[in-house]
This record gives C-alpha cells, structure tokens and sequence, in this order.
C-alpha cells in the first residue's frame, strides 16, 4: 500500500527536498498538507476515470465511501436474489403442469446462480460472504422489499417475472455501465438471463389472460396486487433518496429512481395492452406533452412500512433464510472437517 | 403386453418425478448457495426424465384407444392421454413409485442418502434398458438420462462419504437416514408383474448396487444394515400416508382448474 502511495505521486514529490529543512513542528504541518494533496491527487484520478468511463478496479485506489457504498447496494441486491428464491419457490410444489414446474425450477436456480456471482463481486470489496450473510440474517443488511408480498396464487408467479423482473431490469441494464468493474460484469450476465424470465413472465400470464374466466380473474387479481408494490422497487422518489446525487456522481447510478420508474411505467402501459388487463391506477393516461404516462400518487407510506420491517412476509421470509443457515452448520461443519482430513492425508 | 410395457414406464415415471417433488422442496432452503443449485439442478433432471417417459407411456396408451376406437366410441370428456394428464390426473392408487422416494425430507443427510440409493439403483437399472434396446424409445430416454444420472450418483455418493466420515454428528445423523431408509430399499429388487415385459435382469441389478452401496458406506465409515424387514407395496399402488398429500400438493392446479390450459 505505501508503495502504491509513493509510486503514484511524482506530481507532488518535489515539495519533499525543499521541505525537509523544516522544524518538528511544521515538519507535522507539512505532513498533514501533504496527506490532503495526496488524498486529493488520488480523489481526482479515481473521478478522471470515472469520467473518461474507465472501470474502476478491486485494487484500484477508490474512496471509502465509494467503496461501502458499492458493498451495501452489491450485497443488497445478492440478499434480495437469494430472498427472492422464497416466494417463487413457493409454487414449485404447485405449478400446473411439469413443463411449468421445470421453467419455475430453472428460474429459482438462476436467481440463486445471481446471488453467487453477486457475492463474488461484493467480495472483492473486502467483506466475507459469511459476514455478509450474518448481516442478512441480524436484519443489518436489507434486501429488495417487494420479496416480502406472499405470492397468494399461480399468477403471482407470471406477474413477478414480467413486473418484478421487469422493473428490476430497468434498473439492472443501467447497471451494465456501473462504474465498479466486477458488479458491471456480473450485471451483463445477469441481465440476459432476466429478460428472458420477463419474458416467461409474460408468456405464462398471456396463456392466463386467454384461458377461463377463472384464469382471467386471476391474471387480473395478481396484476392488480404486483403492481404498486413494483412501482416501489425504484426506490422513494429523487427528492427524497439518501443516496443518489453522489451515486450519480461516481456513476454508481445513471438514470434517477423517478427517471427509470417513468421508463418503467411507460413500458408496461403498452405491453399490458396485449393481455387485454387493466393496471390499477384510475390516473394513468398517456401524457402527450410529456410523451409519458401520467400515473397516480404511489402510497409511500405503505412502502416505508414494509422497509421498516412491517410487510406481510418480511419475518417469515428471514425465519426462512435463518433456519435454513442454523440447520446447514453442522453440514458445513461436517464438510469442513473431511476435506481438512483429507488434506492432511494428502500431506498438502 | 402393451399394459404391461405401460405400467413399467408409469412405474419409472412416478419415481422420478416424486423424488423430484420431494427435492423440489430443497429449492431456497439448502444448507449452502452451491448446493441449493445442485439440489435445484438434480430436481430439474428428475423432472426432465419423468417427462420423457410420461410423453412415451402417454403415446402408447393413446395408440391403443385408437384401435379399440372403431368398436367402442370413446366415453364422453374423453381426453387423449399427455404428460399431465398421467402426473396431475391418477390417483395414489394409481402411482406406482418407490415407497423410498415419497418419504418425506428430514435432514440434508437423509435427502442424500436417498438420492444415492435412489440413483444407483436407476444407473445400474437404466444400464440394462441401454444394452438389451428391445424397445428403442426406452433405450434412449435411458441413454440420455444416464449422462445426468452418473452425476447425480457422484454427487451424492461424495456427500454420503463427506457426512458419513465428516464429525462425529454427521456420522451420527448418517447412520440415522441409513436405519430410517434402508427398508424402503427391498422394493428397489422386487419384481412387479409388469417388470417381466422388460426383461428387467434382477439377479444383476440387486449385487450391483449392492456393491457401490457398500463401497461408498464402507469409504464413509458407515455400516450396511443386516437382516432388516422390508416395506413394500409402491410398485404396485399401496403407498404410505405420505403419498397423498403429496399428490394434493402436485395435482391441487389440475383438480382445482379441471381442463386448462397453463
């Protein structure tokens, strides 16, 4: 690390000579002068990348914020993949038939499949997957709050993909272009697979929306509970979010919650066209001015709630994450205990 | 002949796709991210397998309705045969999986016992379908099948060796799913009348997976129970309690929507 300090600053080392007459005193003064020039030599590099779309690195210099800022959102969205494997998971058992039963199967293992790579990225910021999941499970961390609505019938699981995957790939194709390297990768790959479960997400409500009258309720019902809940994934509205303005500056982010919820909103206003559904909103009318849709106040109330830890599944949801840890320690444990053994054996 | 042949591949059906309910359970609440994907990837073979055999017992029970068509008219609500009409649409007393795979999960070392019992009675049992060949569809589904099926023996059989000689709890538990599972194991090499129509060769199948059985244990530090009673009754319809919830839980779409499409 001093290396790195040294090697990195030939801009500024010709203070050094001049200064090294200095007494104690100032000799202090000049060091701590001389950290802030460093530091900010460095904040100017680590923002002339971000500029000029250079990734930054695990071992590049970054700020610490930067840096915790990254873990949080990282681990975050690892949390809310694995979290998300619960409520589809719910409707293995029960899918209507075995063609059905295989794609939701192959779905949940693809979202297990993110959370690992997203883990893999979050690593390589300095915290432990272990750690990162004890902060999961002591309700340090969080995870994506739509996770914690039941999926109450089969059309919960066409509404998830095409709405909650959908508005979870508004937000993750922007992310493709995050400034952190390792979560722009496992992003792109991410992405591919999401929009193909949006997709399913809608294949499989379009069969609904042409079937029974009872299919068609359905449809409709689910649509109807997925739908503000989705709005929500965007996060509170610019005015109010902790986070943006500096996440926009280090391209952690680009497009604002307001601006992606719009594009969002826009989207699904057309596509729920073919399904012959209503969105539940009253408000929502094409806006010709704008060239948007227009759409009704969100209830930011009832999405602070569920944050706060008050949504209809947010316990039963980490109760399930946590047995299903507490009940793998002794498997871990016991696979821990061979392969040391074996290691031994094998003198390594 | 023809039902016979049926009621084998509706046999080999019922206990992939049972096993995979019951796996399928697994999905979201394993011991660790890697191996909730392998769970989820075993399942999803499982299935895949149970598909292909119901879409080959499905066309060979709509060929025989259509030859008897011509005597007697088909009975009003009629509906062809499928895939899901033979998984989401026969009773507990139609199914005639394992008595083994429709016990229900207990611990991670009991699931993996039982797909290692399970796997290798069906990689040596699929070996002999491959090599006889007398009927091709059945010989390939077995030869595609047995590409999935080796791992899933690996798989398995590295965690039985892996718990077994892990902690001295893990052995513990071990020893525990073997003495809970083992008398579901009898049924694995009793001939069900219809299992004569494929010349399915017992005297080999039962010292084969015999061996790799006590191999591994034997790796695992583990011990072949002796002279324990065998339950029996799955291959040809009398199930435990277990069954029907089971089936509840699988059909519930099917029974509750009768002829929909998903």
């Amino acid at each position: 690390m001093v290396y790195l300090l040294w090697k990195d600053l030939t801009a500024c080392e010709w203070i050094t000579g001049s200064q090294r007459v200095l007494t104690g005193v100032s000799f202090l003064t000049f060091d701590i002068n001389y950290r802030n020039m460093v530091f900010q030599d460095f904040e100017n590099k680590f923002q002339d990348k971000i500029d000029n779309e250079i990734k930054i690195e695990p071992k590049d210099w970054m700020p610490e914020s930067y840096r915790k800022t990254n873990l949080r959102q990282i681990s975050q969205h690892a949390h809310s993949e694995v979290v998300g494997m619960l409520p589809e998971g719910n409707w293995i058992g029960r899918a209507p038939s075995l063609k059905r039963k295989a794609i939701l199967l192959a779905k949940v293992q693809d979202e297990a499949g993110h959370g690992l790579y997203l883990y893999s990225a979050a690593e390589t910021l300095g915290m432990s997957r272990e750690e990162m999941t004890d902060d999961l499970h002591s309700g340090k961390a969080k995870y994506s709050s739509i996770f914690n609505y039941p999926t109450l019938t089969w059309a919960d699981i066409g509404a998830i993909g095409w709405l909650v995957d959908g508005a979870a790939i508004m937000n993750q194709v922007m992310l493709t272009r995050t400034s952190y390297g390792p979560y722009a990768r496992a992003m792109v790959r991410i992405c591919k697979e999401e929009s193909f479960h949006q997709r399913q997400g809608f294949e499989s409500l379009l069969v609904l929306s042409k079937g029974t009258k009872e299919q068609r309720t359905m449809c409709q019902d689910a649509i109807n509970r997925w739908w503000w809940p989705a709005l929500m994934m965007f996060g509170p509205q610019d005015s109010e979010s902790q986070h943006s303005e500096q996440s926009m500056k280090w391209k952690i982010k680009r497009k604002s919650n307001d601006e992606l919820r719009q594009n969002f909103i826009d989207m699904i206003a057309e596509q729920i066209k073919t399904l012959g559904m209503k969105l539940p909103d009253p408000d929502l009318k094409w806006n010709e001015e704008r060239k948007h849709y227009d759409f009704g106040e969100i209830n930011w109330d009832a999405f602070w709630q569920v944050v706060k830890g008050n949504g209809p599944c947010n316990k039963q949801r980490l109760d399930a994450r946590r047995k299903a840890h507490e009940e793998g320690q002794w498997i871990r444990e016991a696979a821990m205990a061979y392969a040391e053994k074996k290691m031994k054996q094998n003198n390594y | 002949m023809s039902k016979h042949l049926t009621d084998f591949i509706l046999h080999l059906a019922d206990s992939t796709l049972i096993l995979g309910q019951r796996n399928g359970e697994w999905c979201g609440h394993g011991p660790v991210l890697e191996q909730d994907i392998a769970i989820t990837n075993i399942t999803l073979d499982l299935i895949g397998q149970a598909r292909s055999l119901y879409q080959y017992a499905a066309k060979l029970i709509n060929e025989v309705s259509k030859l008897s068509e011509s005597e007697v008219p088909p009975a009003e609500g009629f509906k062809a045969a499928s895939e899901d009409t033979l998984a989401y649409l026969r009773t507990e007393r139609e199914f005639k999986n394992f008595l083994l795979v429709e016990q229900p999960n207990s611990d991670w070392g009991q699931t993996i016992l039982r797909q290692f019992l399970f796997s290798t009675w069906q990689y040596y049992l699929y070996q002999q379908l491959k090599e006889k060949g007398s009927d091709t569809t059945l010989a390939a589904i077995a030869e595609k099948s047995l590409k999935e099926i080796s791992y899933h023996v690996r798989w398995s059989g590295e965690w039985v060796i892996r718990l077994g000689d892990g902690t001295a709890e893990s052995k513990k538990r071990m020893a525990h799913a073997i003495q809970e599972l083992w008398p579901y194991t009898g049924e694995l090499f009793l001939p069900a009348p219809y299992e004569k129509v494929a010349e399915v060769d017992f005297d080999k199948l039962k010292p084969a997976w015999f061996k790799k059985v006590s191999d591994v244990f034997n790796e695992a530090t583990l011990l072949v129970p002796q002279h324990v009673y065998m339950h029996t009754g799955g291959k040809t319809g009398t199930h435990t309690e277990h069954l029907g919830y089971m089936l509840a839980e699988l059909q519930y779409m099917q029974r509750s929507f009768p002829g929909c499409e998903w």
